[in-house]
């Protein structure tokens, strides 16, 4: 017996392929979108009743398109077509809408419908909104509450979002090599957003938040089943994998961030672990690397130590120094410094952070990382005064109280110095 | 006689099934195993990662060729398995393509999330 919420999440499973063909079909969004939501509501009478197709997708796309090509012809005073239930041979209907999918390589389709939610026009924020609308099929309200916004806003803003793409007019054509890794890279990046506005956990409802890293994974599953040998689809996989996998030990107690080398390692998610770590050697079998799957393997060299002791740290600074290569920015630098240090070479460390001062002046990282590194070096005042720039910075009061630690640290080493 | 019970679903499907759904599934499952096997009738569970982590192994003029994804054709049928145990992806690729040498067919090599040993005897041939 199948209830409610399995038909749900065949509707949500079946969702990005049938709209791909309903946008394919009708090449406008709107009308995508009302077909989708049409023969949702008709599966949702049907399908607990005479039991679901074997063919979700294909159901879902012939009665949609026949509801609102119904819809329009009726406007135009023009013959109905017959209501789904009175079909004697849907059955036959489905297999021929199945046959045309799979010829129409719905691959594409699937990737443009993403596309144009990822359309590089669009903010980052209107991209994340737009595909949890379209591709997702959350509700306004639901997207409101992730984003901590109001609906009308929310509204607005896949409106505008919309209008912006249809403006743009994606071509339907099948697209060659180099637009479809261009696509495909924007895709990337969009779930990628999608991800982080669920893992960077800036307030609103955790479990919601939760929701978007999953489905995050799920879009990125689903991308790369469509295009199963692209190694930076599996890097961006593996690499939300492995993050998501450390989400039960992130929090603790009272919802403060526990570092990375506090977390109780027994809570990480070892299934997920499993997926990433298999996706990250998958990926470097192709020897094409990229950033995704460059931080992907950062995370992973991480996943496989079984104590923060065990850390490979001298792994972890060379991967960091080859995505520093690929991607040149201070706070990858920052981190290669950290990773350097913690494999026992502060002055290296801090001759990679120096160039740094300017350019993160106002970045409690920097100023923790630079003062742990004096510390270390024994240059006690010097790292006194970054502690006390890095506190003035600090965003959370667990920030200011860990580099509080640290000070006293110092404190009673000059106590015991003097003694 | 021993006997495998092979699980198909669409994955689309599942990867959106929430966890409750999912543990709810399994334990479904379970409770129907519980009910009608002695303990030392169930042999090992394995639970699959999702096909996105599939590697497959085919034959081509030049030897076996290694390719992402998993095995998705139906003039093939499954007629076999192993579980192996390797520090790494590849050493688990390389045993399957020499194991495979010299065969048509195709491997396809796909990581655990879930095995249990389960309490059949070691060893146990039919036939």
């Amino acid at each position: 017996m199948q209830d409610v919420a399995d038909f749900a999440a065949m509707l949500t499973g079946a969702r990005p392929q049938a709209m791909a063909a309903l946008l394919r079909y009708f090449r406008d969004l709107d009308r995508a979108e009302d077909a989708f939501q049409e023969a949702s509501l008709r599966a949702m009478r049907n399908w607990p009743e005479k039991g679901p197709p074997r063919d979700p997708v294909a159901w879902l796309v012939f009665v949609g398109r026949n509801a609102v090509v119904d819809g329009l012809r009726r406007q135009a005073r023009q013959v109905a077509l017959p209501a789904e239930e009175t079909l004697s041979d849907l059955e036959d209907h489905e297999t021929a809408v199945a046959a045309r999918l799979d010829e129409a390589d719905y691959r594409d389709d699937i990737l443009r419908l993403m596309f144009i939610c990822a359309h590089p026009e669009l903010p980052p924020t209107q991209q994340v909104a737009l595909a949890l609308r379209i591709v997702s099929g959350l509700s306004v309200a639901e997207i409101a509450a992730a984003f901590l916004a109001k609906e009308k806003a929310v509204e607005q803003r896949i409106t505008r979002a919309k209008r912006k793409v249809m403006d743009a007019a994606i071509p339907f054509e099948a697209p060659d090599a180099v637009e479809r890794a261009q696509r495909l890279s924007a895709v990337a990046a969009m779930i990628y957003l999608i991800f982080n506005e669920g893992y960077s956990a800036s307030g609103g409802d955790s479990h919601i938040r939760k929701g978007l890293c999953d489905e995050a994974i799920r879009l990125g599953r689903l991308v790369l089943r469509l295009y199963p040998s692209d190694p930076e689809i599996m890097g961006l996989l593996a690499l939300m994998l492995l993050t998501h996998a450390r989400m039960p030990a992130r929090l603790d107690a009272h919802g403060e961030i526990v570092l990375l080398e506090e977390q109780d390692r027994s809570l990480w998610n070892r299934a997920l672990i499993a997926e990433g770590l298999a996706l990250v050697e998958k990926a470097a079998r192709h020897r094409t690397a990229g950033t995704y799957q460059l931080q992907a393997a950062i995370s992973a060299l991480h996943a496989s130590a079984r104590t923060a002791d065990e850390t490979d740290w001298r792994g972890i600074a060379l991967v960091y120094r080859r995505l520093e290569e690929l991607q040149p920015s201070p706070v990858v630098r920052l981190n290669r410094a950290v990773a350097v240090f913690k494999a026992d070479n502060a002055a290296q460390a801090l001759e990679l952070i120096e160039p740094l001062r300017d350019q993160l002046a106002g970045y409690f990282h920097f100023h923790g990382v630079h003062g742990a590194l004096l510390k270390e070096l024994g240059q006690h005042d010097a790292a006194r005064e970054a502690f006390n720039r890095a506190i003035a910075l600090a965003r959370t009061p667990a920030e200011a109280q860990h580099i509080r630690q640290r000070l006293d640290e110092l404190s009673e080493e000059r106590a015991r110095i003097a003694r | 006689m021993l006997y495998a019970v092979l699980c198909y679903h669409d994955e689309a499907e599942v990867d959106s099934w929430s966890a409750e759904q999912d543990a709810a599934v399994v334990a479904k499952r379970g409770a129907v195993a519980k009910e009608r096997l002695r303990p030392e009738q169930m042999g090992p569970v394995l639970r699959l990662v999702p096909t996105s982590a599939a590697t497959t192994i085919r034959s081509s003029g030049k030897g076996e060729l290694v390719l992402d994804g998993p095995f998705a054709e139906t003039k093939e049928q499954l007629l076999g398995l192993y579980v192996v145990e390797c520090d790494t992806l590849d050493e688990a690729i390389e045993l399957a393509r020499e194991m495979k040498r010299g065969e048509g067919g195709a491997f396809e090599v796909r990581p655990l999330r879930v095995f249990r040993q389960g309490a059949l005897p070691a060893e146990v041939e039919v036939g």
